[in-house]
């Protein structure tokens, strides 16, 4: 063992076999009560079309079930056991009061074609967070129906679409900067735009004069991340607004740093037309190992008759409803409401800070990460010395001159207790380290964060294949991802099948 | 930690934001509450949300019980807190569970593989049919009219953007797709056939008979489950090219439509055409079986505009959730299940055609079923919601030549007691509207 801090300790972790492997027959872990209906002739109702074998299901007894799935559990890292800085990603606490409103009898159970006056406490929970979210955002209107930040992204272009269409032409293009998510340039492409790059300036923002010559009447909108994915914010948004509403052209904006403008700033203020947020990135909603998120999209007043159908509307006598007679709506982007269960835990973390914590979580998430940037400037290569607002990046150019990649240091930092930070990415940087504590860290575990890099740093220059190595303390080693996508196996099968 | 810094307050961290749009005021959003506040908020608004009634709704969003286990699990910080599992060594835990949802998916649609989820049924039909679309090189797509109708207006939604024309197919008095008019409409053009089985209806699907159709012009057949507990006792679609699933059945509250669980399943030819995310197994340097995330050249991250879908976040705690339930009821547990179903499906319907028509009874069923009232059904649930019950769906909003019909389910928390209450109000409406009708034929 090399440099060591005191976040970590190898500790025993249980083996687990897959759930096929544990299986024979007679176990159970299920109960049904008794028939209170006549028992039925399934082959004679079903004919050929019943079912008589479910193949290789398993049967397992409950306590079994129990511990491999929390066996399994164990071999996760998560944020409920310490910093989990993966930039752009925003892995902050999740309160435990939203997982137990959200499972409160009658919200957890409503269905979502139960009558209208039936379902007032969901429609006012919708109506509410639409209340609020449109308040954050200083936008006009919402529709909370996308799954998530990239079907809000699908949403958003489909309402830019819509409005361009509305005016007699669609146009044909989406600027996307060369700093963006690719959920950007994939959702252009989905919603039949072609993706024009545009490049950053050498301050790691939008380069204006480059958009100007770029922009033109074929273009639909461009979307901007803002804070842009250097945890930059884009100085010269109200310019970049005027250029693009100039020449008849929209500006989305990635909400996915929102984290770092909540209580601070509004999109609607500095010239956006549409954008979208991650419940599960600013409002807490649990990332639960990749989802569910939830993805609303605000817009300004001029795309509000596109929005998706249903909307919620209050009625002449006061209850509230859906509203599906929206002719010029983009139509439905999703069966239902929307993922219902994230509005409820949004709005709890809204309602749990209030407008002074909104404003002081912003504040906490721009201060813990600029209190890392101090702490390890000079330790790694900072490619952009701009301001940094929520996250930071760093590169590995100091390194990678010793064969020490991003991800090999991430790969070391995992031996020190800690998630990895956001490898590789944004694209305009060469071995990007990017960096997002969130409000959630005390200073203590930014404290040891900030050893941990600085420990890894000096393995650099001592042992780097150590470094190349890692990680020495997980369950496995480095796991071999070009046998796996050569010749995929993607299912369990009996081994004399 | 501003000493640290070196700045003098918060204050100067955001200086980089213009004055002009920086917000000088408070948000205007409701105040801080406690802890104790926000459950009483929430608890106000479950009061308002038809706590304690007695549903008989189904239409894509079924009430099953949910194993406690299951919530016991999900619930550990380790998977409820933990990120994408881009980080394989430490993310083992999440890596293999999804291993093991696509195995069982695999096992129960009949398909060679599947992902690891997709946002809900509706999506994940919309995503496998501009799969098809790149299967295929062809065009244009055949939608079964008694396909979710929610489904379609998806798929519309997607479709018009991909200019992909969508032509239907309907049904016919068995509530099953007409074969004759799908044979005259599936041409050379058509990437696939989309259906629903059991259908919106309720109604079983001959699925072997569909996929002939489809394939005999090259096309491909999809098959959207929206009631995954029929996997129980209904033959899965194998003859399918993919299966659109919506998992909701299993193990996931219906909390209001949504957060769900779609999943796409396929044969392994297609597999490198398939949207989101998969998990696969492989060894690490010391031959350990380890799991990985794989085959990410389809994904946005890596292929951007060119990725197969624009899909990033999915739904893994609810992937999750249907995975627990899976391997509680196992092999035999969900052919009980589906058989509990089954049966207090016929013993309602049997009761209900005592004293109302029971449509499509020419075909085999699942667990719901169209029953067409003398009263217009919204009238009828109004009655019903006195006594606490949701009666069935009124379906003229989506299918006006069904006039008076309403979808009605049944699943293995419906008790007898609950049908032959139902079943009671009904009739007396049914008499009441009938009584009125001869006294306007008198009076006339």
């Amino acid at each position: 063992m090399k440099h060591m801090t005191s976040k970590a300790t190898r500790h025993i972790s249980q083996n687990e076999g897959l759930i096929f492997e544990k299986s024979s027959p007679g176990k159970a872990a299920w109960k049904l009560p008794p028939l209170d209906v006549p028992e039925v002739d399934t082959a004679k109702l079903l004919g050929k079309q019943e079912r008589k074998d479910l193949g290789n299901m398993p049967e397992v007894s409950e306590i079994e079930i129990i511990r491999h799935f929390t066996r399994l559990s164990t071999w996760n890292y998560a944020i409920d056991l310490g910093m989990y800085p993966l930039g752009s990603c925003t892995m902050k606490y999740n309160p435990r009061v939203n997982e137990f409103v959200a499972r409160v009898e009658g919200l957890a159970n409503g269905h979502p074609y139960q009558a209208e006056k039936i379902s007032q406490g969901a429609l006012r929970i919708i109506k509410t967070l639409s209340d609020c979210l449109i308040e954050i955002t200083g936008m006009d209107a919402i529709t909370l129906q996308p799954a998530a930040g990239a079907h809000g992204e699908l949403t958003g272009l489909l309402l830019v679409r819509a409005y361009h269409q509305s005016k007699g032409n669609a146009r044909k293009k989406i600027l996307i900067p060369d700093s963006a998510h690719g959920t950007n340039p994939a959702t252009a492409a989905t919603v039949g735009y072609a993706v024009e790059n545009l490049k950053s300036n050498d301050r790691g923002m939008v380069d204006v004069a480059a958009l100007a010559a770029q922009m033109n009447e074929d273009v639909a909108a461009l979307m901007v991340t803002n804070p842009n994915t250097l945890g930059v914010f884009e100085q010269e948004i109200h310019k970049i607004a005027g250029l693009m509403h100039a020449k008849g052209g929209l500006l989305y904006m990635d909400g996915a740093n929102m984290n770092a403008l909540v209580g601070k700033a509004r999109p609607g203020d500095f010239g956006v037309d549409v954008m979208h947020l991650n419940l599960h990135k600013t409002f807490s909603t649990p990332h639960g190992g990749g989802g569910p998120g939830s993805g609303p999209v605000a817009v300004k007043k001029i795309l509000e008759p596109f929005l998706p159908k249903p909307v919620v509307i209050t009625k002449p006598d006061g209850t509230l409803g859906f509203e599906y007679n929206r002719p010029q709506s983009v139509g439905r982007v999703r069966a239902f409401y929307g993922n219902f269960g994230m509005f409820i835990r949004a709005l709890a973390y809204i309602f749990a800070n209030g407008p002074d914590g909104l404003r002081q979580t912003t504040e906490d998430a721009v201060l813990n990460a600029n209190y890392i940037r101090k702490g390890l400037e000079g330790v790694y290569d900072l490619p952009y010395s701009t301001p940094s607002m929520h996250e930071v990046v760093f590169s590995d150019k100091v390194q990678s001159k010793k064969g020490v990649k991003t991800m090999d240091l991430a790969k070391r930092l995992i031996d020190y207790g800690f998630h990895p930070y956001t490898t590789a990415f944004p694209l305009i940087v060469a071995g990007a380290l990017m960096i997002e504590p969130t409000e959630s860290e005390p200073k203590e575990e930014l404290d040891l964060f900030i050893e941990a890099m600085k420990s890894i740093a000096e393995e650099v220059e001592e042992d780097p294949q150590f470094v190349l190595d890692a990680p020495h303390n997980t369950r496995i080693s480095r796991l071999d991802e070009t046998a796996a996508a050569r010749k995929p196996v993607l299912r369990w099968k009996p081994e004399n099948a | 930690m501003l000493k640290a810094i070196g700045i003098r307050s918060v204050d100067d961290l955001f200086s980089p934001i213009p004055p002009e749009v920086r917000l000088t005021r408070d948000l205007t959003v409701p105040r801080q509450m406690a802890e104790s506040e926000i459950v009483d908020w929430f608890k106000q608004r479950a009061k308002e949300n038809g706590e304690g009634y007695t549903s008989f709704l189904g239409a894509g969003a079924y009430s099953h019980y949910r194993p406690v286990v299951i919530d016991a699990l999900v619930q550990r910080g380790e998977f409820l807190t933990s990120y994408t599992p881009y980080q394989a060594e430490f993310a083992q835990g999440t890596l293999q569970a999804i291993f093991e949802f696509q195995t069982m998916i695999s096992e129960l649609t009949g398909m060679d593989l599947a992902n690891a989820s997709m946002y809900d049924g509706s999506t994940g039909a919309a995503e496998a049919v501009m799969m098809a679309v790149r299967i295929t090189g062809r065009p244009s797509a055949v939608i079964a009219r008694n396909l979710h109708p929610e489904y379609r207006e998806v798929l519309n939604t997607y479709a018009t953007h991909q200019a992909i024309p969508l032509k239907t197919a309907s049904y016919t008095d068995t509530g099953q797709i007409d074969l004759k008019e799908l044979e005259k409409t599936v041409d050379d053009d058509t990437a696939c056939v989309l259906i629903q089985s059991p259908n919106f209806f309720g109604t079983i699907e001959d699925v072997e008979a569909i996929a002939e159709i489809a394939h005999k012009r090259g096309a491909l057949l999809i098959v959207s489950i929206a009631e995954a507990v029929s996997l129980g006792i209904v033959e899965p679609p194998r003859t399918a090219d993919i299966v659109a699933m919506e998992a909701q059945s299993f193990g996931v509250p219906l909390g209001f439509g949504g957060p769900y669980c779609g999943v796409l399943a396929t044969k392994e030819k297609f597999v490198r055409q398939m949207p989101g995310r998969l998990a696969g197994q492989t060894v690490d340097k010391n031959g350990k079986r380890g799991f990985v995330l794989t085959l990410a050249t389809r994904e946005q991250h890596i292929r951007r505009e060119k990725a197969t879908s624009n899909i990033c976040t999915n739904q893994a705690l609810v992937a999750l959730m249907v995975n627990i339930f899976m391997t509680v009821y196992g092999k035999i547990g969900l052919r009980e299940l589906a058989k509990q179903n089954l049966a207090k499906t016929v013993y309602a319907a049997d009761q209900f055609a005592k004293h109302a028509k029971v449509l499509f009874a020419g075909a085999p069923r699942f667990n719901e079923f169209v029953v067409e009232t003398s009263e217009d059904p919204y009238a009828v649930n109004s009655r019903l919601l006195g006594h606490k019950i949701f009666g069935g769906l009124p379906l003229k909003k989506f299918y006006p030549e069904l006039g008076h019909a309403a979808l009605w389910c049944c699943t293995e928390l419906t008790t007898r007691s609950m049908i032959d209450t139902a079943v009671g109000l009904v009739s007396e409406s049914e008499r009441s509207v009938r009584t009125m009708n001869e006294v306007e034929e008198v009076t006339r």
